[in-house]
């Protein structure tokens, strides 16, 4: 279906398509629905843009650049691959992107304390940091799992003056780490904040959260008209719940000659039973708020995800991903867990960049279409994350001990 | 006409508020929670909720998500909880019965046949905590072409430009979660409830049944004083929890003790007025 514009979205009720939507408890829809009338105003209030936009340059390091990776593209021998650097914003990923976004209004609408769900902690950082930023009270939810898993964040996090609660509920992982922050949300209405770390989640947090992230495709865009006068030809970007690849893609939604890529995470591979590829594996349900493709039973019991990517390790994806989907403007593709090592060390070893292993996963589907792209294609990878966090996953996937 | 409305209205008739439990179906097998559920009639329940086990119960305290985590474990499946309905019906109980739970099993086992099959075995109401009145028109008409009420959630944040909202389309009763916050944590002041209770009334006719942090007979029998109905949960659910061994294998008094702590706490609401 070609639709005049792939923007408009979502509805007043946060629907986009038959997807999204409000799916909480009652005690938090009256707080949710305040959520979005002070985001709303906040959009149109030039003090708070203005303050947004002040922090995005002095604190975060924003504009990003947009790099052309050389010996990449000569290693490949096809497209013209250009990063988009936004492991080089502070605290190392995207995340802060919509960390500051919604510390702020958090800020405006008087709460004094911030939650915040995590998985590989890079999101939990965030918020530890933006909170210590503006001096508010943070707690972050992890699962029992990744607290082990992923040690020097959940110490970074306690260095920022946040409280790491572990999450022994259901299965311990990022999905139950989300249940736990809904529970403390609703039982502390009053005063607390939930800053979601992702495009999923009740109206307006897809919404919001795509809105404070498309800072990234908005500057690629200025940046590739400055450096090569015309827009990409492809854009590729890893998908979790996915607030990289819409905060890479939403800006080029319009741009019908900008094909989109957005690669799951297949893990062990998406016909096994250890994948976090929500639009490959999964089917349409309700989990966290809105409605989405989920990894699940045939009884509507949600499924652990698994990915070599803690990051990406979630059962669901932003409910406007799977209108996109649907709609057929954004391909839908995966890598698995040993194609974004792959992807990994040949970062490291071309470009001198340690990646994240979850941008390892766009960086994967590159690797596999470069080479018969031709010349003059120009591919834009959202390196959404460095992986200085994962060297002690990889360093045990090589079989080598640090 | 679902069972629920001439429950209720009989006991306002009589001057007694509703004693409602809830236990989640499946948990710790089915076999015991089926135990359980056919004892709770003669241990004085009015109204029986019973939980549709869900693996992310994200508005629920540690009590509820760990009995549905225990029944899924253990095989509990809608099918299996509709079964139990079924079953419970055959063998003449007319205690009406809600489902309560999530909304995406019943998302995944499809709508219209859920309320379809749900009304077969027996269902009265469905009480699902994450579909707010928002966004539950597609559940609602299938349901109560069924016979079947949609039982709403009113709660401390619902202030008086929602409770309209709210009421209108639900039917059975208003549940008024007392508390902000998950099931089986703090408890609210009687005198609290009675003024939402009232608040509630401004708008509805429908009865009002209060629910969250009721754990003991003194507690629900203060509830019953203000309210047409006292919910008790995690307080029942626990009692399944520290009846199984570290394996999961019920001991051989936890029905006797589940059932004897519901007379207890029926009792309790029997006195509150």
């Amino acid at each position: 279906m070609a639709l005049n514009s792939y923007r408009t979205g979502p509805d007043e009720k946060g629907h986009f398509g038959n997807y999204g939507g409000r799916y909480v408890s009652e005690t938090l829809m009256p707080l949710v629905m305040q959520v979005e009338q002070e985001f709303k105003a906040a959009m149109q209030d030039e003090k708070f843009l203005a303050e947004l936009d002040e922090l995005n340059r002095q604190y975060i390091g924003r504009p990003s650049p947009l790099y052309y990776a050389e010996r990449l593209t000569e290693h490949l021998g096809g497209a013209k691959i250009y990063f988009k650097r936004e492991e080089l914003n502070h605290t190392g990923a995207h995340k802060i992107n919509h960390a500051i976004g919604q510390v702020l209004l958090a800020k405006r609408m008087g709460k004094t304390r911030v939650i915040a769900e995590t998985g590989a902690g890079q999101h939990g950082v965030a918020t530890a940091t933006v909170a210590a930023r503006f001096g508010l009270k943070c707690t972050v939810f992890m699962g029992e799992v990744d607290i082990e898993r992923q040690k020097p964040n959940v110490f970074r996090m306690k260095l920022l003056g946040a409280e790491v609660k572990p999450v022994t509920s259901g299965s311990a992982t990022l999905k139950d780490a989300m249940n736990d922050a809904l529970r403390d949300w609703v039982t502390n209405v009053h005063d607390t904040f939930y800053i979601i770390g992702t495009v999923a989640g009740p109206h307006p947090y897809p919404m919001m959260v795509r809105d404070f992230q498309s800072i990234i495709g908005r500057e690629t865009k200025e940046q590739i008209l400055a450096q090569e006068g015309r827009l990409p030809d492809s854009l590729v970007a890893c998908i979790g719940g996915g607030s990289n690849a819409l905060g890479l893609f939403h800006d080029f939604l319009d741009d019908p000659d900008v094909q989109m890529f957005a690669v799951e995470a297949s893990g062990h591979g998406v016909d096994t039973d250890k994948n976090a590829a929500s639009i490959a594996g999964g089917k349409p349900g309700v989990l966290h708020g809105n409605r989405t493709y989920l990894l699940q039973t045939e009884d509507g019991q949600i499924e652990e995800a698994h990915s070599i990517s803690a990051g990406l390790d979630y059962p669901g994806i932003g409910p406007e991903h799977v209108w996109l989907h649907e709609a057929g403007r954004v391909n839908y593709v995966s890598a698995t867990d040993d194609e974004a090592m792959e992807a990994f060390q040949l970062c490291c070893r071309t470009e001198g960049i340690i990646p994240a292993l979850e941008s390892s996963h766009g960086l994967a589907h590159i690797i596999r279409t470069a080479g018969d792209l031709p010349k003059d294609h120009i591919c834009v990878l959202n390196l959404s994350g460095r992986g200085d966090k994962d060297i002690f996953t990889v360093a045990k996937e090589l079989g080598q001990e640090i | 006409m679902s069972r629920l409305t001439p429950c209720l209205a009989a006991l306002r008739a009589e001057n007694h508020a509703a004693f409602v439990t809830f236990v989640t179906a499946g948990d710790p097998n089915h076999e015991t929670s089926f135990e359980i559920l056919m004892g709770l009639p003669g241990a004085g329940a009015d109204i029986i909720e019973l939980g549709m086990p869900f693996t992310d119960p994200s508005a629920d305290g540690p009590a509820i998500d760990k009995a549905a985590q225990r029944a899924i474990k253990a095989g509990a499946n809608m099918k299996k909880t509709l079964s139990m309905v079924t079953a419970f019906r055959a063998a003449g109980h007319e205690t009406p019965i809600v489902l309560m739970g999530y909304f995406n099993p019943i998302y995944a086992y499809g709508i219209e046949k859920f309320c379809t099959d749900a009304a077969t075995a027996g269902v009265d109401g469905l009480i699902v905590v994450d579909l707010p009145p928002e966004e539950d028109a597609e559940l609602l008409e299938p349901a109560n072409a069924n016979n079947i009420d949609i039982v709403r959630l009113a709660t401390p944040t619902s202030d008086d430009a929602r409770l309209p909202a709210i009421v209108n389309g639900a039917s059975g009763f208003v549940y008024y979660v007392a508390v902000a916050g998950v099931t089986g944590g703090k408890s609210a002041s009687a005198d609290d409830i009675g003024e939402a209770v009232n608040r509630i009334r401004k708008y509805t006719d429908l009865p009002v049944a209060v629910g969250f942090g009721i754990r003991t007979a003194e507690q629900a029998g203060a509830i019953a004083k203000h309210a047409d109905a006292a919910v008790v949960g995690s307080a029942i659910v626990s009692l399944i929890e520290n009846g199984i061994d570290a394996d999961g294998t019920p001991k051989g008094d936890l029905v006797e003790n589940v059932l004897n702590f519901t007379q207890t706490l029926a009792n309790g609401v029997r006195s509150g007025r």
